[in-house]
């Protein structure tokens, strides 16, 4: 049985759904790639920053 | 006053019916865009879907089942699972067929394990919605 941490299965998803998103969104391969990229930037954003708020919040 | 039309997009994708490609798009992820000539946007479907799907797998995430009992939420979350799970297409039936059902387990591997087999369900919805819009000329 593979055993991730919560860090490892929210990198592994961000990636699968940046790719996916960036491929049926935009209109030329530059973009997608772009916008792949961006999407993953936000979702690492988000996951530090949730992980940060959930530290303050517990103390 | 200008008219506006339908966003009709002239696209050179070979001609296939929209139905045959949703079919195929659901079967085998990435395989509706294969149909349409974009091979590159159907490899990276192909893989973000199995990779989502076999690292479920591989955390041993139960698959959803019918509720019996319980209140209209926990109906609701165990057929939204359901829908997300056989959106997978032949992966979800070949587990099936395999066998594969492990218990729901507690701890937080085998939960994460089921929601990415959901994910890799959603992502394919996502494919198989391109794809339509392809087939259909609304987009390149």
């Amino acid at each position: 049985m593979l055993k991730l941490d919560h860090f490892e299965v929210a990198v592994l998803f961000a990636l699968c759904a940046s790719a996916v998103l960036g491929v049926v969104t935009k209109r030329t391969d530059a973009d997608r790639l772009r916008y792949g990229l961006v999407c993953f930037g936000y979702f690492i954003l988000a996951i530090f920053g949730i992980g940060w708020f959930m530290r303050i919040l517990h103390g | 006053m200008p008219v506006t039309t339908p966003a009709v997009v002239e696209s050179a994708a070979p001609m296939r019916s929209p139905i045959l490609v949703i079919l195929a798009a659901w079967l085998v992820p990435g395989s509706g865009h294969f149909l349409l000539g974009r091979r590159g946007r159907a490899a990276v479907i192909f893989c973000a879907v199995v990779v989502a799907f076999t690292i479920g797998v591989a955390m041993r995430g139960p698959l959803f089942a019918p509720a019996v009992n319980g209140d209209i939420l926990s109906k609701l979350i165990q057929y939204g699972g359901i829908l997300g799970d056989v959106a997978n297409g032949l992966l979800y039936f070949i587990a099936s067929f395999a066998g594969y059902g492990p218990p729901d387990a507690p701890g937080h591997a085998a939960d994460y394990g089921s929601k990415f087999i959901v994910c890799a369900g959603l992502l394919n919805i996502l494919g198989i919605v391109d794809a339509y819009e392809i087939a259909t000329r609304k987009k390149d």
